[in-house]
């Protein structure tokens, strides 16, 4: 099992599709193609679906901090949605929802960042 | 039940966590865990897989990781075992949020989420020789026939 990625912008805001299983060995993928499309210099927010996420361990935590933080410098936003209950309680045991927010559309992930 | 155990070696790359933590749940499975369960083990195989990799082998793929299950009834006791390069403080290296590549996004989470998703965890480690980590879980067995 591998992961799957895809991505849409709506506006300046990037939405991330992910499906299959986040771990080391896949997130450094993740980490390279999302990074390629936010150094072009005109994404603002992230948006993650995680709708078809069916595992992550810490890489995958690293990962998405790595982003937050990233998009975080960049005056940006980011925002998470659909998490199934094994991703979520990964997040829940890193104190992630401290500083970020879940969604359970990514129509309400991406209306929580305020561009629509 | 009985006791069974099986044992498994491969290469420290990446590519092998989730041959690894598939393996595992596959040999677990006989236990008839929860999803849950399954899930949680899952999990704590790739953390300590990947801990060898990155930490222990420095991503040399020469490297040799073994893992071995036990099944002792309703108890599994799992070993991940590498001979890398050791970690020089064991404590410092349990703690939430430590780690010593932040430069490689590394949540520092490994060893805490062990912890929380197994009922036991235990790390041997001598610098120079190598990392071995325990992990015992107790399996409910609500709907267990055999």
């Amino acid at each position: 099992m591998s992961l799957q990625i895809s991505m849409e912008m709506e506006r300046n805001t990037l939405i991330i599709r992910l499906e299959g299983e986040l771990d080391h060995h896949t997130s450094e993928k993740v980490r390279d193609k999302i990074e390629a499309e936010v150094d072009k210099g005109i994404i603002n927010n992230l948006v993650f679906n995680l709708e078809k996420l069916s595992f992550m361990d810490s890489s995958g935590l690293g990962m998405m901090l790595g982003r937050y933080k990233k998009i975080r410098q960049l005056d940006g936003k980011m925002s998470i949605c659909s998490v199934q209950s094994s991703v979520y309680k990964i997040f829940e045991l890193s104190g992630m929802f401290k500083i970020l927010s879940v969604y359970d559309t990514e129509a309400d992930a991406i209306n929580a960042l305020g561009v629509a | 039940m009985s006791k069974n155990f099986m044992t498994l070696q491969f290469a420290a790359k990446s590519e092998n966590e989730s041959f690894a933590r598939v393996t595992v749940a596959a040999f677990i499975a006989q236990l008839d865990p929860t999803l849950e369960e399954i899930h949680d083990i899952k999990t704590v195989v790739s953390e300590a897989v990947t801990n060898a990799v990155i930490h222990g082998y420095e991503e040399d793929a020469n490297g040799i990781i073994t893992i071995s299950a036990v099944i002792d009834g309703a108890n599994i006791e799992i070993t991940i075992a590498d001979n890398g390069k050791g970690i020089e403080n064991v404590e410092e290296a349990m703690q939430p949020l430590y780690t010593t590549k932040p430069e490689l996004e590394r949540s520092g989470m490994g060893f805490t989420i062990m912890q929380n998703f197994m009922d036991e965890m235990n790390v041997e480690s001598k610098v120079g020789e190598g990392t071995k980590v325990t992990l015992r879980k107790k399996i409910t067995l609500n709907s267990m026939i055999s």
